[in-house]
């Protein structure tokens, strides 16, 4: 029976069947889970940046706000329905509508978000029904703020030890990730003189991811060590780098269209390095039963058994 | 709805011969989940999965050889059930939980969510699977199939309250005879599940059967998620307004 000692709690020893994960891992695919999270986050924020864009008169940076909506939803989309084990059975999904399931919800909203922006990005484009494109696009800038976080609580509401007890910070990790990923994309595809408020919104928003994801390994304290070993670890770096790099990079670049570039490929990369680590963790928090039996087995022993009271 | 029904599982009693497992893949037509020599034990099944849903641990200890037929705990605040996002996992008049496979996509997301990792993905046709609870028995007023196999009585199938009862009992005689080590896994209707729908008697700690010792069913917690996740949508929107705002 192994008997394991933890460097990092004193007294983790302890029991499990032949060191066999007690639950399942997460059997999402790569790289379509992760690179689904990342192009949901980038439509949502994205589709609420074009709704501020217009409200401020931005109309170029709304422009392009719009079409990036579009672009993620529907890529992500396409990711989303290859992902399921039986891709033709997609519409399931809007069998029912139960608040108690966050796929249900997120379906539902992805579904709103891909309507709403495929409308906003056609009347940009061609410049038929203004008024209805604008509508689309500002009620977008709804669903935006909803598809950029909702995914944190598609991950934490699982049995994963490093997703659930994340579950505080994970929203604001995708959040500032999104934001990120939002303006580093609009960077790229406005011009230097009207790409102000995404430079800020790339600067922001690579803060708030770097911060969160910090304060969430610290608060995950032995549950984190996922995101500090082995692959999961590698592409925690490389987020880290890369997004703290890129919202500098946005920060100090000026006139420069290099620099600017560059900024917005290395958000871009490490948004997509960070679902990808997420996802990587999330496994090994699954498989490894250290994770799932040491809390459980000092909630017991402190005496403080779980219940779920007023159900 | 009729009474709810339920699976004891007395360990004590079991001597691993793996007729539930057989009966059960025999009556549901359940795959084949491969034969794998483990070199850890006896157990060559592994664990419980899609292809798999009465698993027979073998847990060799100094002085005594403990076995355990697990299975779907069959929840009373079910996690694969409230993730799931089809409405395919449904809750039954026996107040089982089962999936419709004609409903189930394959979403996957029920797997990650169930505490003790029961349910899982037949990578083969893409949907879900898990015990019953043998649900078209249980309609035709028939006990489950790996109840009726078990030839000592370990596996015992019943109204659940009276399951409860039988099972107290049984804990206090195992005392009384000296086996202080019984306990009952899973009873307590005040457990992190609200009380498992199928529930044991263990010689040992839970996890120790690979179980876990205190599993909670994760949407006890889905207000709280929401709550930062809204907190963060919001910020994500006043953020954006202020990327605006800074530059005039
Ligand atoms: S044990 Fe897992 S699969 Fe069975 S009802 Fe509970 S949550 Fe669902
Ligand atoms: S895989 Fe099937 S049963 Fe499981 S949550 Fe998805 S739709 Fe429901």
């Amino acid at each position: 029976m192994p008997r394991r000692r933890d460097e990092m709690v004193p007294d983790a020893e302890f029991r499990s069947y032949y060191g066999q994960p007690v639950i399942k891992p997460p059997i999402w695919h790569e790289p379509h889970m992760p690179t689904y999270l990342y192009l949901g986050g980038l439509s949502g924020a994205a589709s609420t940046m074009a709704a501020v864009a217009r409200l401020s008169g931005d109309r170029r940076l709304e422009f392009s706000s719009r079409l990036i909506a579009f672009a993620g939803g529907t890529a992500g989309a396409a990711f989303l329905v290859a992902e399921l084990g039986r891709p033709e059975r997609f519409l399931n999904m809007l069998r029912v509508f139960k608040t108690s399931s966050p796929m249900s919800v997120g379906s539902w909203t992805l579904a709103a978000q891909g309507g709403l922006t495929a409308v906003g990005a056609a009347s940009a484009v061609t410049g038929v029904l203004p008024l209805v494109g604008d509508a689309a696009s500002l009620a977008s800038g709804v669903t935006g703020t909803l598809m950029a976080t909702y995914t944190a609580v598609l991950l934490a509401d699982t049995a994963v030890p490093i997703w659930h007890e994340g579950r505080r910070e994970l929203p604001f990790l995708f959040a500032g990730s999104a934001m990120a990923s939002a303006g580093g994309m609009a960077m790229l595809t406005t011009p230097r003189a009207q790409a102000g408020p995404a430079r800020a919104a790339t600067v922001l928003g690579a803060a708030v991811e770097t911060a969160a994801g910090a304060i969430m390994e610290r608060r995950l304290g032995m549950l984190s060590e996922p995101y500090h070993s082995g692959k999961a670890g590698r592409l925690m770096r490389a987020s880290r780098v890369l997004t703290a790099g890129g919202g500098l990079l946005a920060a100090v670049a000026g006139r420069s269209r290099a620099l600017t570039a560059l900024s917005g490929l290395a958000v871009t990369a490490g948004a997509l390095c960070t679902r990808f680590a997420v996802l990587e963790a999330g496994r090994v928090s699954a498989v490894d039963p250290k994770y799932t039996v040491v809390p459980q087995r000092e909630r017991l022993d402190a005496g403080r058994p779980a219940s779920v009271p007023g159900r | 709805m009729a009474e709810r029904m339920g699976f004891f599982t007395d360990t004590t009693l079991c001597i691993g011969c793996k007729a539930c497992e057989v009966a059960c893949k025999e009556w549901n037509d359940v795959p084949d989940d491969g034969f794998v020599f483990r070199a850890t034990s006896y157990d060559n099944t592994g664990a419980l999965g899609a292809d798999t849903w009465r698993h027979v641990a073998f847990i060799e200890q100094d002085s005594r050889w403990l076995m355990s037929s697990d299975v779907c705990k069959h929840c009373t605040h079910a996690a694969c059930l409230d993730v799931c996002p089809t409405g395919a996992l449904f809750r039954t008049e026996f107040d089982t939980v089962v999936v419709q496979s004609d409903v189930c996509n394959g979403c996957g997301y029920c797997v990650p969510a169930c505490p003790y990792g029961v349910i899982d993905r037949r990578e083969r046709d893409g949907r879900a699977w898990k015990c019953t609870m043998c649900y078209d028995r249980l309609r035709g007023g028939l006990e489950p199939a790996c109840a009726k196999a078990c030839p000592t009585k370990s596996i015992q199938f019943g109204p659940l309250e009276e399951l409860r009862v039988r099972a107290e009992e049984r804990v206090e005689r195992l005392h009384a005879e000296g086996m202080t080590e019984a306990r009952l896994y899973g009873e307590d209707p005040d457990n992190g599940v609200g009380g498992a729908g199928a529930f044991f008697l263990l010689l040992d700690e839970p996890e120790t059967y690979g179980l876990p010792p205190d599993p909670v069913v994760t949407t006890r917690d889905l207000g709280e998620m929401w709550r930062w996740a809204g907190v963060a949508a919001f910020g994500l929107a006043g953020a954006l307004a202020a990327c605006f705002l800074r530059r005039s």
